[in-house]
């Protein structure tokens, strides 16, 4: 754990900030910054230097000018909802929060496209394409807080992303300001790029290439007909076959999604109780949405699966009402972990579909040997594990065993074939993983990648890659 | 190839890796091999892949083929997802994928014979862009040989990966000017129950005003393609959907397609409808020049105004629900920079996809750049190829 007590940025800084975006929305007292020391990631912390707020894209603008001739390093954020460290600033950064870039600037319905300011939050944006039929795919759990903006830096995902595909699939252009504080357009409003791929290559680069101040995604239509089917299992084996048996029947549902006994457990045990038989060992959902006959044929064909597999009972929801309740266990769950517990540990990895249920005896291994309580909630249909560790970052022999426990489902995943992160980023929390998960020319070339948008390598310094690989900027000077 | 290369690729691998002239590696390590060896001549070759889409024309020292590299190294029916080298060709692919139940939704422009690697390379998605997404969104991650030798592996093989820079999105659509894509990890779909095909012909609006009407609906299509006459070797013009999944779903979505249009649907499947696919396919290079727009749905009637009063006959494909409009045909460097400028006031950018080398020299496969993105490409390129040794022209010299 990491913790920067006081600020190595020039004194006159804050008066510079101020005379940008007004001295009200820059941030410098300890109290101040103390709320902007950690993301959704809690086992990391950090205070910046100092904090601030810019209005329009024209003083993101200016404050990054303002830093490159002063050569500070800054740190983008959204609204610090991200699992990955990825939004911490040192006491040498500035903090660049952008949520008061809020605005849906417009919404299209006859070409489904909205553009939006990057402190837009993720619901939001669905709420105002619905008049119009239309809605954002990409839900991650935190879409009630997150930003647009955020998603972007992440490339997010969410349940329904199994089907309609993650942030990058849905983002057709951005308008970016790059550390310099130059402007670069990226991509087109269709999405067919002047030039190679950039907005591609931008998405999912965590704040290390620039800052996204106007971006153009891609809105679709709400679905026909959905239906959500709820499926029990007594082993937890038995569900991940019947995930592999799902997708390997050519039906690619719009969610697939799995919670394990011990998630279970707290949601029943939570405000947030659902009803669910809390002796069950996982419950799958399925979402299946579309036309109602491609509905009702796909339905008839999973069912079966599941039963075939193990289930020991389905439930069947089409209204609304009944679908909310069967999701609102998966809905919640972080809220209900987040009672087991002072603090939690939300994990991401990824792994073929096929290796899932070796992996999950393995991370009940780690449980086991560490003492820990370790609950699964995931995205079962694109094998995205999230193991939720729940702890209490107080006690040194329970942080040194998250951090082991961390490791070493880490290391199982790549061993399986698989990826460090597969929605939440790689930020702080995971870079000292990356040596093990890419050749070093893959890791040089991302490197220079990074210093082709930020030749000083001032933006989110310290993150994605280990110091070693990766050389960073410190107290004023690249090492 | 110059006698001066051949002589030295002779001596420093040996014949057997000449094949007509062109430089043909064995392995994507001799792959590597050579092209460090080639850079350390100081030689700039062209690259390409089955040889039947573009490039032959274009001057370089040697020609690099991954025309050897065929191993479809893995197919995971389970995981759907396969690794391939990259001159595999789509055909190939398409059948060693049959048996185990599983295909790969790409129907490019030239069709089966062309390579995985060039397909990726040229980002040259067909009709079921509408339902599967573009090329890149079939790509887990990839092998790219840069000119200085190294292997550079990014992505992964899973479906859903965030660790790291997304460099394999800067291989799909690069035209190889970031390095040859050697070796893919792809993502597959399990092959449909029923995949079936409608046609209608009739007056060009009124295919247009029915796909709009089908779009609006949000029926489940995965292809709906407005075909000029050259591109459906026809008399007139063809609004074509391919629906794809359970027979009930199908029939379905079939039914509201029909109810929703108004049109007389005629419906192909099997072989028939393999063969129909088959003709915009070729058509797609009937042309010398091909080239591809990305507009938004409420521009497709005026763009293909546009399309008919600057760039004259051609066969014409209309991806009506992605907005992906593709020409091919005859058309000069100082017509298609007229063109270029019209469709960029209309935010609608152009990218050549083949053409003669004079074309794309002159106008570049991007042609001008949006704000910012010129100095980012010339540093990108400065990176992965620091001495120019690939030929690619991708802003142009503009005559």
């Amino acid at each position: 754990m990491t913790t920067s007590p006081t600020t190595a940025l020039a004194p006159d800084l804050l008066g510079a900030l101020g005379r940008i975006v007004g001295p009200g929305w820059v941030r410098h007292r300890p109290a101040e910054l103390a709320t902007y020391a950690a993301d959704g990631l809690p086992t990391h912390r950090s205070l910046p230097g100092l904090v601030v707020l810019p209005g329009s894209r024209e003083e993101v603008a200016a404050v990054l000018r303002l830093l490159a001739e002063r050569r500070v390093p800054f740190v983008p954020r959204g609204a610090g909802t991200g699992l990955s460290g990825g939004a911490l600033a040192g006491s040498d950064a500035v903090l660049l929060t952008l949520t008061r870039l809020n605005r849906i600037l417009r919404i299209d319905p006859a070409n489904r496209r909205a553009v939006v300011e990057p402190g837009v939050i993720n619901a939001h944006l669905s709420q105002a394409a619905a008049r119009f039929g239309l809605q954002y795919v990409p839900d991650p759990s935190s879409q009630t807080a997150c930003t647009i903006g955020g998603n972007v830096a992440e490339n997010a995902g969410g349940p329904h992303c199994l089907k309609y595909g993650v942030t990058t699939n849905h983002v057709t252009a951005l308008d970016v300001i790059l550390p310099d504080g130059s402007t670069a357009m990226l991509g087109s409003p269709q999405g067919e790029p002047w030039g190679p791929d950039l907005v591609g290559l931008f998405l999912g680069s965590e704040g290390m290439f620039g800052v996204a101040v106007e971006i153009t995604v891609r809105l679709e239509p709400i679905p026909h007909e959905v239906r959500t089917l709820l499926a029990d299992f007594t082993e937890l084996r038995a569900a991940s076959s019947a995930v592999s048996a799902i997708i390997a029947s050519g039906i690619v549902p719009a969610a697939l999604e799995m919670m394990d006994q011990s998630c279970l457990e707290a949601v029943e045990a939570s405000i947030y109780a659902t009803g669910a038989r809390t002796d069950a060992a996982a419950i799958l959902l399925v979402e299946l949405d579309g036309g109602p006959e491609a509905v009702a044929a796909e339905a008839a064909i999973v069912e079966p699966l599941l039963r075939a597999n193990g289930a020991r009972s389905v439930t069947v929801a089409t209204a609304e009402p009944e679908r909310a309740r069967l999701w609102q266990g998966r809905k919640k769950a972080f809220g209900a972990l987040g009672r087991l517990a002072p603090d939690l540990a939300v994990q991401d990895a990824v792994v073929p579909r096929s290796a899932l249920p070796d992996l999950l005896d393995h991370i009940a291994s780690v449980r086991d040997r560490l003492g820990l309580r370790i609950s699964n909630v995931f995205h079962a249909g694109d094998g995205n594990l999230h193991p939720c560790i729940s702890f209490d970052r107080r006690d040194p022999r329970q942080a040194a065993a998250v951090e082991t426990a961390s490791r070493e489902i880490m290391e199982a995943c790549l061993a399986a074939g698989g990826s460090i992160t597969g929605e939440h980023g790689v930020g702080s929390d995971k870079r000292e993983y990356m040596p093990r998960a890419f050749q070093p020319a893959a890791l040089d070339m991302m490197c220079e990648v990074r210093r082709v948008f930020d030749p000083d390598a001032r933006a989110n310094p310290g993150k994605v890659f280990p110091d070693h690989v990766c050389r960073e900027w410190r107290g004023g000077e690249r090492l | 190839m110059k006698a001066e290369a051949a002589t030295g690729l002779a001596t420093a691998f040996g014949s057997a890796l000449l094949d007509g002239g062109v430089a043909a590696p064995h392995s994507v390590e001799e792959l590597a091999s050579v092209c460090a060896f080639a850079t350390g001549q100081g030689w700039r070759w062209r690259i390409s892949g089955g040889g039947t889409w573009d490039g032959a024309d274009t001057p370089a020292d040697l020609e690099l083929s991954t025309r050897r590299l065929k191993g479809v190294l893995s197919i995971a029916p389970a995981d759907l997802m396969a690794t391939v080298d990259g001159g595999v060709t789509i055909a190939e692919l398409g059948a060693a994928l049959l048996p185990h139940r599983l295909w790969l939704p790409v129907d490019p422009p030239g069709g089966g014979a062309r390579s995985i690697g060039s397909v990726v390379a040229t980002a040259t998605a067909g009709p079921l862009r509408h339902g599967y997404g573009p090329v890149r969104d079939q790509l887990l991650g990839c092998t790219v040989v840069i000119p200085d030798g190294r292997m550079v592996e990014t992505g992964g093989r899973v479906v859903k990966n965030v660790a790291g820079f997304d460099l394999p999105k800067l291989h799909s659509g690069g035209f190889g000017a970031f390095g040859i894509i050697a070796r893919l990890h792809l993502r597959l779909r399990a092959l449909p129950e029923r995949d079936i095909t409608l046609l209608a012909d009739g007056d060009r609006r009124q295919l247009l005003a029915a796909a709009q009407s089908a779009r609006d609906s949000g029926i489940g299509l995965c292809a709906l393609e407005l075909l000029s006459p050259a591109a459906a070797g026809t008399g007139g013009w063809w609004l074509a959907a391919r629906l794809a999944g359970t027979s009930a779903g199908v029939e379905g979505e079939g039914s509201r397609l029909r109810t929703t249009t108004g049109l007389a649907w005629a419906t192909l499947s099997g072989d028939h409808a393999r063969n129909f696919w088959q003709t915009p396919g070729a058509a797609a290079q009937s042309g010398s020049t091909t080239f591809r727009l990305g507009c938004l749905t409420s521009g497709i009637e005026s763009t293909l105004q546009l399309l008919g009063t600057t760039a004259g006959a051609g066969a014409t494909f209309v991806g009506m629900g992605t907005g992906q409009v593709r020409w091919s045909g005859e058309i000069n460097p100082s017509q298609l920079a007229g063109l270029r400028r019209e469709l960029a006031a209309r935010e609608v950018p152009l990218t050549i996809e083949r053409a003669p080398w004079p074309v794309r020299r002159a106008e570049g496969h991007f042609g001008g750049l949006r704000t910012g993105v010129g100095p980012i490409l010339g540093r990108l390129r400065a990176l992965f190829d620091p001495h120019g040794s690939i030929v690619v022209a991708l802003e142009g010299d503009h005559g």
